[in-house]
């Protein structure tokens, strides 16, 4: 606890660092500081716009704003959470241009106390271990599933799940609470189970079965 | 204290989480114990979770960070920031 602690703070004296060089004019330097959260951007993009050369488009121009607003980082928050907060408002806000497109509403469809958030029911589940994701057919479904969840909790998957955020850096992405990001994150998982189960046990290693019909 | 399935489902992202207190805890791993159902929603929800997070469901387009930089090298010639 006490290293992640002090890498923490260490990365962040880091990139402290290289911000204050990159705006007394080492402008190349600006590459490396990017480097890192690249991939969570454009993730963060691809969950609202669902395009990847619409994500792409709008993942520079988000880079470039970065750049041109370096000096409004203030440090208070982590240099990843500002920058994906900033992409997430290009994003929303592409969105909002693009109003002959229909947009998805962005607001919760559901209210907390509303909805069924039941899983899949089942007696018995086999490992699908994580080599299985070689084959090209289970990537193309996990991420169709993922794809397929409301807006709000997609982008909670990615946050969280995927970019590995924490609770309260979620919540800073998002501008919600760290309740609200919990409760959405347990909904898109139920959701996301209840959509890969019947899915997933296609993918699952074939196991033996003895003369009697157990697994063995 | 004793839960039933539904109560145990409600905590499924927590307990995956190891976001519930020891009290808590300790029934749901009571419950699991003698629940093959919930032990199955259980266990098939920490797999959708670990399968879900991996770099690999996602790809970036090849050449991303390459035409990322090429543009950006383009801004960082103007000069620094704000200037």
């Amino acid at each position: 606890m006490t290293v992640e602690i002090k890498s923490g703070t260490a990365e962040r004296e880091a990139t402290a660092a290289a911000i204050v060089r990159v705006l007394a004019g080492d402008t190349q330097l600006f590459h490396d500081l990017i480097r890192p959260v690249e991939r969570a951007v454009y993730g963060m993009l691809f969950m609202l716009l669902r395009s990847e050369t619409d994500a792409e488009d709008v993942a520079q121009e988000t880079f470039i704003k970065i750049y041109r607003n370096l000096h409004n980082f203030r440090g208070d928050a982590k240099f990843s959470t500002w920058v994906l907060s900033i992409a997430r408002n290009e994003g929303l806000g592409w969105l909002r241009k693009r109003s002959s497109r229909p947009e998805e509403p962005l607001e919760p469809v559901l209210d907390e106390s509303s909805g069924d958030f039941t899983p899949a029911l089942l007696t018995d589940w086999r490992e699908v271990p994580p080599e299985a994701l070689e084959r090209k057919e289970l990537r193309a479904c996990l991420c169709r599933a993922i794809m397929n969840l409301p807006p709000i909790y997609r982008e909670v998957v990615q946050l969280r799940e995927i970019d590995e955020l924490d609770v309260q850096e979620t919540a800073e992405v998002l501008g919600i609470t760290q309740g609200s990001v919990k409760v959405r994150l347990h909904r898109a998982r139920i959701m996301l189970q209840k959509e890969l189960v019947p899915v997933l046990k296609g993918f699952a290693p074939v196991t033996k079965r003895s003369w009697f019909g157990r697994r063995v | 204290m004793k839960i039933d399935c539904r109560h145990v489902w409600q905590h499924i992202s927590a307990y995956i989480d190891g976001d519930v207190d020891a009290a808590l805890r300790s029934e749901i791993d009571r419950h699991l114990e003698h629940c093959e159902i919930c032990s199955a929603v259980m266990d098939s929800t920490r797999n959708v979770v670990v399968l879900v997070a991996d770099d690999r469901v996602f790809e970036i387009p090849s050449g991303f960070s390459e035409r990322l930089h090429r543009r950006l090298d383009a801004v960082l010639a103007t000069g620094s920031p704000g200037s």
